[in-house]
C-alpha cells in the first residue's frame, strides 16, 4: 500500500467530560495492514479515544479522517458502512440467537436486506457466515445458543462479526481483555495473521504488554488525555517517560508470563 | 375570581390522594422493578375496609382508627401478596410480573363486589371537618383544605424517611442499583417486601381517605391506576418529589381543563404526558435509566422455524377448526370467529413486544383505529365490505406510523408509557368527538354483506385472515427483517456496530405491528357490527398484553396459543359464571406462579427435557402446533 493516503488519520481529537479532558490534542495515523497498539494506564482516555473513532461519542475539535473522507460526528452505523469493525471491551452480542446467525445479521446489513420481509434469515449466506466462524476457529459452535458460550468463545464471535462486512480498519477496544492468557495470545495472534493477509488496518487498546509488544507494528502511548511517546515497540520501551508511566505505577507485567515477548 | 381559586384548591385536594398512591406506586417500581398493577386494586381496598371500619367504630377515634387501620390491613395483604406471589416471580422475564398485578386486579375486582356488593358505597364525612370554609361566596369543603396539607406533610414524612433513616437509604440505593446493594450484603427479600408493604400502605391510605370525597365502588381501581401511571411517568419514575409535583399537575390540568378546554378535557393530561416523555423520557424530576444489566435467566433457547412436520400439524390443525361449521350451532361459530380475531390482534402484539422488544401499553388504539375505519368507510362513504376491509385498517397503519414515530424514540417503560398515552389521546378523541365518532354510543349498523354474513361464512373469513396473518408475521419472524428487529432487542450497541439503524428498523415493526391489529379490528367491526370507544380502551390493550405473556414472550407461538387459551377461557367463564374475573384472574396468578414462561414456554421446556432423555434423532416433536384458529 502506499504511504501516501493513509487509511485513518486522527488530527487534534479533544474531548472533555465537565472539568475533565479525557482526551487532549490527539494525532495520530494508520496504513493499511499495519498493526497500531494504543496503551496506556487506566483512565489515560483510551475509550474515550475509541469511542470517538467509530463514532460513538462526539469528538469536542478534532478530525478523524477514514481514507481521505471525513468522519467526525457519523454515528457508529455510518462509519461501519465506510468498512470499520469494532469489537468490545464488553462482548456485545445477540445473545438470544446461535452463533451462526450472530454473523448471518452482520451479514445481512452488509448486503443491504436488513428491510427484507419475505427471505430466510437463518439461510442467508449460510456459507459466507460457516467460512468467517471458520476463520475465528468457531466452526463448531455454530449452531450453539450465544447466549451460553464462555467469554473467550464470545471475544472470537465478535471478531467474526467484525470481519462480515470486510473491513479495511478493525477497532478492538482490549480485545483479550477477561480471557485466559492462552488464548489471549491465540487471539492476537489470528487477528494478527487476518490483518496481514487481507491487508486490514488494525487498531487496539490493550493492558497486557506482552499482547502489545508481541504483535504491534508501531505503538502510540496516551497519558491524561495526552499522546506522550509513538514508535516501535523498542522505541516504546526504551522511552524513559513510558517507562516511568508504567514502572512508576506499577501496572507493567501484570502477567508476568512471557511465552509470547518479543526480544 | 373566587370561583378559580377554589377550582384551583379542590385541584389540590385532588392532588393529595393521587400522589400517595402514586409516590407508592413510585418506589414499589424503583425498587423492585415491578409494574405493580394491582396498585389500583389495593387503593380499593383501602376504601372498601375503611369503609367498613368507619362505618362500624363511631366518633372521631373511630373514624381516622379506622382510616389508618384500614390503611395498615392491606399493607398486610401487601406483605401476603409480595411474600406468596412476587418473590416467585422476580426473576421472570420482563413485565411478567405486570400479568401476575393483573391477575389479582382481577381476583379483587369481583371480591369486593362478592363482599360489599355491587353498589356505590357513600362513607361518612370525616368528623371535625364536616363544614365548609366560605371564600367570597364560594364554598369551599374544609375536608378539602385537611387533604391540602396532608399532601405537604406525606411529603415530608416520606422524605424524612428516605434521607435520616439506614432504612431509607438502601432503598435509595437499591432505586440507583439494586445489584450492587444486593452484592454489599443487604438482604433483598425483606428490602423489597418492606418497599412493597410501604407502597401499599400509602395506597390504601389514599383510597381510605378519599372516602368522604368520593362514594367507593368496584371499578375505581381501573380509573385510579391509569391517572397514577400518569403521575409516575410524568414525575420520574422512582423521584417522590416528582410524583407530588405530578400529582399536582394533573389534578390541576383536570380541574381547569374541563373549564378551559370542554371538548378535550380528556386528552389534556395524556398529551401532557406525551408531550414530557417525548422531550424528557425519564420524567420531570427522574434520571435516565442506566443501562440494565444482562438479566441472567435470559433465554438461551435461539428460535427455529417450524419443521415439516410441525407445518403439517399445524395445517392439519387449520383444517380442523375450517370443519367447526360441520358441528358447531351459530353461538360456537361466532364465538369462534371472535377468537379468530383475537389471535389477529395477540400475534401483531406479540411481533412487537416479543420479537421488538417493546411491550406496547396501548396496543389497542390501532386495533380500534382499523374498527372505526371500517365504520367510516362502510357508513358514511357507503363502500362494499371488500374494500371497507382492505382500507380500513390503513387508518390503524397511519396511526401507528405517526404515533410509532415518537414511541420508538423511548424504550422499556417509558416506551410503554408513551404508547399508553398515545392509546387514551385516540380513545378520548373518539369518546368526545361526538358529531364524528358517535361518542359513547358509537357507530351503529356496520353489518357484513350478504356473503359474509352467516354466521359461517363469517367465521371461515375471520379464520383464513387470522391463518394468513400468523403465516405472514411468522415469515417475517424469521426474515431478514426479523432478525435485524431482534437484534437491536438483544444488543442495542452491537446492532448499530453493525450497521443496524434501530429507530427505523423498530418503527417499521410498529407500522407493521398497527396495522396488522387494524386487520384484527377491521374484522371484528363487521363481527359485532358496531363500533364503540371501548375497542380503543386500555383494557382491551390489556387483554393483548395478557394474551402474549400467557402464551410465552420467549417463544414465536406464544400469542396464538395465548389468544386461543385466553379468550376461550375468558367467554367460556362469563357464560359459566358471576365471578368469571375471580377465576380467570386465579388462573392468571397460578400461571404465572408455575408456569413463568408462559404456555408454549413450558411445552417447550417439557419437550426440551424428553429430548434429552430419549436418543438423539428422535426429536421431532418440539413445539405445540401453530392453528390459526
Amino acid at each position: 500500500m502506499s504511504v501516501a493516503s493513509p487509511l485513518l488519520e486522527v488530527e487534534g481529537l479533544t474531548k472533555s467530560y465537565g472539568g475533565i479532558h479525557a482526551v487532549r490534542g490527539v494525532s495520530f495515523s494508520l496504513r493499511s495492514g499495519e498493526i497500531l497498539a494504543l496503551i496506556g494506564p487506566n483512565g489515560a482516555g483510551k475509550s474515550t479515544c475509541f469511542d470517538m473513532l467509530n463514532g460513538q461519542n462526539r469528538p469536542d475539535a478534532g478530525h478523524v479522517r477514514l481514507l481521505g473522507e471525513e468522519t467526525t460526528g457519523k454515528k457508529p452505523r455510518e462509519i461501519w458502512r465506510l468498512g470499520v469493525g469494532r469489537t468490545f471491551q464488553i462482548t456485545a452480542t445477540f445473545a438470544t440467537m446461535t452463533v451462526r446467525e450472530n454473523v448471518q445479521v452482520a451479514l445481512i446489513s452488509h448486503g443491504k436486506q436488513l428491510f427484507n420481509l419475505w427471505g430466510s434469515a437463518p439461510r442467508f449466506d449460510r456459507g459466507e457466515a460457516v467460512r468467517l466462524l471458520e476463520l475465528v476457529g468457531m466452526a463448531g459452535y455454530a449452531d450453539r445458543p450465544c447466549g451460553e458460550l464462555a467469554y473467550g468463545d464470545l471475544k472470537r464471535l465478535e471478531l467474526a462479526v467484525a470481519l462480515a462486512n470486510e473491513p479495511k480498519l478493525l477497532l478492538m477496544d482490549e480485545p483479550t481483555a477477561g480471557m485466559a492468557p492462552r488464548e489471549r495470545v491465540e487471539l492476537m495472534r489470528l487477528t494478527a495473521q487476518i490483518a496481514k493477509e487481507k491487508s486490514i488496518g488494525v487498531l487496539f487498546t490493550e493492558h497486557d504488554m506482552d499482547v502489545v509488544f508481541e504483535h504491534a507494528d508501531r505503538i502510540i502511548v496516551l497519558n491524561r488525555g495526552t499522546l506522550i511517546a509513538e514508535g516501535s515497540p523498542a522505541e516504546v520501551r526504551g522511552n524513559p517517560q513510558v517507562q516511568a508511566i508504567y514502572l512508576g505505577e506499577g501496572l507493567l507485567y501484570e502477567g508476568g508470563h512471557r511465552e509470547g515477548a518479543s526480544a | 375570581m373566587a370561583f378559580y381559586v377554589v377550582q384551583f384548591l379542590t385541584g389540590l385536594a385532588s392532588a393529595a390522594s393521587l400522589f400517595l398512591v402514586a409516590s407508592g406506586l413510585s418506589i414499589i417500581f424503583g425498587v423492585t422493578r415491578i409494574v405493580n398493577f394491582a396498585h389500583g386494586a389495593f387503593y380499593m381496598i383501602g376504601a372498601y375496609i375503611a369503609f367498613t371500619l368507619t362505618e362500624r367504630f363511631s366518633g372521631a377515634f373511630g373514624f381516622w382508627g379506622g382510616v389508618v387501620l384500614a390503611a395498615l390491613a392491606v399493607a398486610l395483604i401487601g406483605v401476603l401478596v409480595e411474600m406468596v406471589l412476587l418473590r416467585r416471580i422476580y426473576h421472570a422475564p420482563e413485565l411478567f410480573q405486570l400479568l401476575g398485578t393483573f391477575g389479582l386486579t382481577l381476583m379483587v375486582e369481583d371480591l369486593v363486589v362478592l363482599i360489599w356488593g355491587p353498589d356505590d358505597l357513600v362513607g361518612r364525612r370525616a368528623p371535625g371537618f364536616k363544614g365548609a370554609v366560605d371564600f367570597f361566596g364560594q364554598n369551599i369543603p374544609s375536608y378539602d383544605l385537611f387533604l391540602i396539607v396532608l399532601g405537604p406533610v406525606v411529603l415530608g414524612i416520606l422524605w424524612l424517611l428516605f434521607q435520616r433513616t439506614r432504612w431509607g437509604v438502601l432503598v435509595r440505593a437499591a432505586t440507583q442499583d439494586r445489584d450492587m446493594v444486593a452484592a454489599l450484603g443487604v438482604n433483598q427479600k425483606w428490602l423489597f417486601t418492606s418497599v412493597f408493604a410501604v407502597g401499599v400502605f400509602l395506597a390504601a391510605l389514599g383510597g381510605a381517605l378519599q372516602i368522604p370525597r368520593d362514594a367507593v365502588h368496584h371499578a375505581m381501581d381501573l380509573r385510579i391506576i391509569v391517572e397514577v401511571f400518569v403521575v409516575v411517568v410524568i414525575g420520574g419514575l422512582g423521584s417522590i418529589v416528582g410524583a407530588f409535583v405530578a400529582a399536582v399537575l394533573v389534578s390541576e390540568l383536570n380541574a381547569f381543563g374541563i373549564l378551559i378546554f370542554p371538548k378535550i378535557s380528556i386528552i389534556l393530561v395524556f398529551l401532557v404526558m406525551a408531550v414530557v416523555l417525548i422531550v424528557r423520557p425519564w420524567g420531570l424530576f427522574g434520571k435516565p435509566e442506566a443501562a440494565a444489566r444482562k438479566t441472567p435467566g435470559l433465554s438461551v433457547n435461539p428460535w427455529r422455524p417450524l419443521t415439516s412436520n410441525e407445518r403439517l400439524a399445524a395445517l392439519a390443525a387449520l383444517v380442523v377448526a375450517a370443519m367447526l361449521p360441520l358441528v358447531a350451532g351459530n353461538y360456537a361459530l361466532t364465538v369462534g370467529s371472535e377468537i379468530a380475531i383475537f389471535v389477529i390482534f395477540a400475534v401483531s402484539l406479540h411481533f412487537l413486544m416479543s420479537v421488538g422488544g417493546l411491550a406496547s401499553f396501548g396496543h389497542a388504539a390501532y386495533f380500534g383505529l382499523g374498527a372505526y375505519g371500517v365504520a367510516f368507510l362502510a357508513k358514511m362513504a357507503g363502500l362494499p365490505m371488500i374494500v371497507c376491509l382492505l382500507l380500513g385498517p390503513l387508518l390503524g397503519c397511519m396511526g401507528a406510523a405517526v404515533f410509532g414515530f415518537f414511541a420508538v424514540q423511548l424504550s422499556g417503560v417509558y416506551f410503554a408509557m408513551l404508547t399508553l398515552a398515545f392509546a387514551q389521546i385516540v380513545w378520548s378523541i373518539a369518546f368526545q368527538w361526538v358529531s364524528v365518532t358517535g361518542g359513547d354510543n358509537g357507530i351503529l349498523g356496520v353489518w357484513p354483506e350478504k356473503w359474509a354474513a352467516s354466521p359461517s361464512h363469517f367465521y371461515w373469513l375471520a379464520l383464513g385472515v387470522a391463518a394468513l396473518v400468523t403465516i405472514a408475521l411468522r415469515v417475517m419472524v424469521f426474515s431478514p427483517f426479523g432478525y435485524a428487529l431482534r437484534a437491536t432487542r438483544d444488543s442495542v450497541l452491537r446492532s448499530e456496530a453493525v450497521g443496524i439503524d434501530a429507530k427505523r428498523i423498530q418503527w417499521t415493526a410498529f407500522v407493521i405491528a398497527g396495522t396488522t391489529a387494524g386487520i384484527g379490528g377491521a374484522l371484528f367491526a363487521y363481527l359485532k357490527g358496531s363500533v364503540f370507544p371501548d375497542n380503543l380502551g386500555i383494557s382491551l390493550s390489556v387483554d393483548a398484553l395478557v394474551m402474549v405473556l400467557l402464551g410465552g414472550v420467549e417463544t414465536v407461538s406464544g400469542g396464538v396459543i395465548g389468544a386461543i387459551v385466553y379468550k376461550a377461557l375468558n367467554i367460556w367463564l362469563v357464560s359459566q359464571t358471576d365471578l368469571s374475573k375471580l377465576v380467570l384472574g386465579g388462573f392468571i396468578v397460578l400461571i404465572v406462579v408455575v408456569f413463568p414462561k408462559g404456555i408454549v414456554g413450558m411445552l417447550e421446556i417439557l419437550a426440551q427435557r424428553r429430548r434429552k432423555s430419549s436418543p438423539p434423532g428422535s426429536s421431532l416433536l418440539a413445539k405445540p402446533i401453530e392453528s390459526a384458529e
